[in-house]
């Protein structure tokens, strides 16, 4: 299946930087290289493998070729694929929404917390609808932390409450009233069939509703969650994958001082 | 005999004979209770089955008839008898009466213990013989046909429809798996009711129902046959469920059930004292259906630290064999839970996790350990995760554990691809076969890093148990002792299902599933 180790294919493509016209890196400039791999609902065989050139080839991707093939299940192919991407993008005009706030550790969010805002502040997560998994939440609020970044309960000017998992939005908002919670922090891990989605929207609706809203920060996060989608659904804030306590707190506490919450 | 890694076996015993007071005084307490989850598997051992018009299954119809009258603590079985003694009906003709408003079961026309036990035998019999029957199938199977080496290959389906299920089960069999566990769908655990029928919506797993254990029992038979190894069937009796879908079960040869009390308190917010109650009955059916429990102490170190922690895994799986040996389970099938839940960046993890295993294997030679694949450090970086879950398989063959639940380097991306599986039976498979005889070639150093992992897990074991034995389970629990989760003996989901036995109350089939098996 290899043509060896080294690669014969000429390389008559211009090989300088072009931020307008990016595309994949292997190991030169604009070679285009991506590796793919997924599985055909077809019997193994000769077919199957042109059938996965071809479909290489509609994506845009030039010399497909398919390193290893396996039959998972009669009707079904597993292939690892590699082939040259033809389509660029413009990198220079790109605008993401970021989570504007500088991250602080702990130590010097609790020093901002003393003198920007002068009290403790509470900050209430869970969780919520359906959702039974509380590894997202608990990485942002246990004590312990995650990957080296303390969580929220182990902040001095930070009062945090995990309410665990599976907990409904109503029942979840009547416990951030009753804690008079500065920030809500909305955890969501799966989201199969856009269950998060309907769950999260239900949340927003449910605090314009008490007229709650603009009291409390509200943010989300997940493996799923990114900062833009969040703030589509009328969130503060979303909080995806890498990102850890630090950057939770961090975002509460200045847009609390921005709001002139106190 | 002889610890490979120099535990002083004194110390496990003094150990267990703590575990075995914890778990006495929780069983003191169950024993005067019963719950409406243990009366609707009794109805359902009494062979009800089916629902009402509005979908809701019979079993809660009988049983919340009696609830509503405020008789519950008296039990089904005595209401049932008496129905059938006045109408001359059988149980589900009684039930289906009710359901339709046309029979009051509360009504009582005898009290008469010996005719009550008559009139209720037949049905048992038959109950108990249906399980037989099942038990007995599986076993021939396994004479005929045999089944994998253990480490047991275990892989989860979990597409929300019972009959998509059914492909990738059958897909996961044929590249090698021994246990398929249809994960249940999201929620389920907090339903006081176990919707009926096949279905084909759910998020993140399938239903729980009689029908799909069954139509996954006879796709797993089929492909058995195909591959020459006898496929197990795992599903989850967790939750405010937990003895309804152990009879399910039973009756639809299940061979391997996640059942754990402390689980359901910790990371579902049960009530503590509703799903021990629950899970004595349970575990009962388990035992007699010749069923592989799973503890589910792996999860504590998803919240809690698996370095810091370690102790507290071993004191409940030492908590957990002793209830479950008071429910009359063996130890053979026991599938105490454990993990490889350590930080892949931590200097040595490795090795301590390697000590961690043999540890647990030693102390509980017996049992078909569940050792549960890394979780919580999987990054979505897929290269990376392959390669923590190669180090996994190679401690799960080393150690000898007896259900190996494979990790997907897709783990928190998605729930596994057909591919995802099959590159992780692949991986297992590898290891297990290219590694196969280390575990009896390898000795651990005197005084090495592993020895003393495990000496020092052992003796925090010791303490944390003496602590328990003295605040007792249900305080160790309200202070967050396992995985550092706190909950009240009053809290949580399904208290108002709880109630104290009262004057005529009866359930033979304690005696019965515990005595004859």
């Amino acid at each position: 299946m290899s043509e060896g180790l080294y690669s014969m294919e000429a390389k008559d493509y211009d090989k300088t930087l072009d931020l307008t016209k990016i595309k994949p890196y292997g190991d030169t400039m604009n070679d285009g290289k991506m590796q793919l791999s997924f599985t055909l609902p077809v019997p193994c065989g000769a077919e199957a493998i042109e059938a996965a050139k071809l479909l290489l080839k509609k994506m845009g991707l030039e010399n497909p070729s398919v390193v290893y093939y396996r039959e998972l299940t009669p009707g079904f192919t597993f292939v690892n694929c590699y082939g040259s991407c033809t389509h660029t993008v413009d990198y220079s005009t790109i605008y993401v929404p970021k989570v504007e706030s500088t991250t602080m550790d702990m130590y010097e969010t609790d020093k901002y917390i003393k003198e920007n805002i002068g009290r403790k502040i509470v900050i209430v997560g869970a969780s919520t609808g359906t959702d039974a998994h509380t590894v997202g939440i608990d990485a942002i609020m246990n004590m312990k932390g995650y990957a080296g970044h303390y969580g929220l309960e182990r902040y001095e000017m930070i009062e945090a409450y995990n309410l665990g998992s599976q907990v409904p939005n109503e029942e979840f908002i009547a416990k951030g009233i009753e804690l008079h919670a500065d920030a809500l922090l909305v955890s969501q891990t799966v989201t199969q069939k856009d269950v998060h989605i309907h769950n999260m929207t239900n949340f927003i609706e449910l605090m314009e509703a008490e007229g709650l809203r603009d009291k409390m920060i509200c943010c989300c996060g997940g493996a799923r969650i990114t900062h833009e989608l969040a703030k589509e659904l009328g969130f503060d804030a979303g909080f995806g994958m890498n990102t850890y306590a630090d950057d939770v707190a961090s975002f509460v506490v200045q847009e609390m001082v921005k709001r002139g919450m106190k | 005999m002889e610890s490979k890694l120099g535990l002083d076996f004194k110390k496990v015993e003094y150990a267990r004979g703590l575990a075995k007071n914890i778990a006495d005084d929780v069983q003191a307490f169950c024993e005067q209770y019963t719950t409406v989850a243990v009366e609707r598997t009794l109805a359902r051992l009494m062979g009800i089955d089916g629902v009402d018009e509005s979908d809701v299954p019979l079993p809660n119809v009988v049983v919340d008839a009696i609830k509503d009258k405020g008789v519950l603590g008296e039990g089904i079985l005595f209401f049932i008898a008496n129905a059938m003694i006045q109408t001359g009906l059988n149980p589900q003709q009684i039930a289906e009466k009710v359901a339709k408003g046309e029979l009051d079961i509360t009504k009582v026309v005898t009290r008469d213990q010996k005719l009550i036990a008559d009139t209720l035998q037949p049905v048992i019999d038959e109950s108990l013989n249906r399980i037989r029957t099942r038990r007995a199938r599986r076993e021939h199977y396994l004479e005929t046909i045999g089944e994998g080496p253990k480490p047991y290959l275990y892989i989860i389906v979990a597409t929300g429809n019972i009959y998509e299920d059914v492909v990738q089960a059958q897909a996961g069999a044929r590249q090698g798996a021994d246990i398929i566990a249809v994960i249940r769908t999201t929620g389920q655990s907090l339903l006081d009711y176990v919707p009926y029928g096949a279905t084909t919506e759910g998020f993140g797993g399938t239903f729980a129902t009689q029908e799909n254990f069954r139509i996954m029992r006879k796709a797993l038979d089929e492909v058995g046959e195909e591959v020459g190894r006898y496929i197990r069937l795992c599903n989850y009796c967790s939750g405010l469920c937990m003895p309804e879908i152990a009879i399910m079960g039973a009756f639809e040869g299940l061979d391997v059930m996640l059942n754990d009390a402390l689980y359901g308190i910790l990371f579902r917010d049960i009530n503590m004292q509703r799903t021990l109650i629950d899970q004595y009955m349970s575990r009962i059916i388990n035992g007699f259906a010749g069923v592989i429990i799973n503890t589910g102490e792996d999860n504590y170190l998803t919240t809690a630290d698996a370095v810091e922690a370690a102790h507290t895994v071993l004191a409940s799986d030492l908590i957990n064999e002793q209830l479950a040996k008071i429910a009359g389970l063996p130890e053979e099938q026991m599938g105490l839970g454990h993990a490889f839940e350590m930080d892949p960046m931590l200097e040595n993890g490795f090795l301590m996790e390697l000590a961690q295993a043999q540890m647990t294997r030693e102390i509980f030679p017996n049992a078909p350990l569940k050792y549960m694949p890394p979780t919580k450090f999987m990054t979505g970086n897929i290269f990376r995760g392959h390669i923590q879950d190669a180090l996994f398989n190679i401690i799960g063959i080393w150690t000898h554990q007896g259900l190996q639940l494979l990790g997907m380097p897709t783990e928190a991306i998605h729930t596994p691809f057909m591919s995802d599986r099959y590159l992780s039976i692949e991986n297992a498979r590898y290891i297990f076969n290219n590694m196969k005889d280390i575990g009896a070639e390898m000795e651990f150093k005197e005084g090495g890093i592993c020895r003393q992992r495990a000496h020092l897990v052992l003796d925090n074991t010791i303490k944390l148990l003496e602590e328990l034995v003295k605040e007792g389970l249900f305080t160790a629990l309200e202070k967050g002792i396992f995985g550092d989760v706190k909950r009240p003996k009053n809290g949580g989901k399904g208290l108002a299902g709880v109630t104290l036995k009262a004057e005529n109350y009866l359930n033979p089939f304690v005696e019965l599933m515990k005595g004859k098996r």
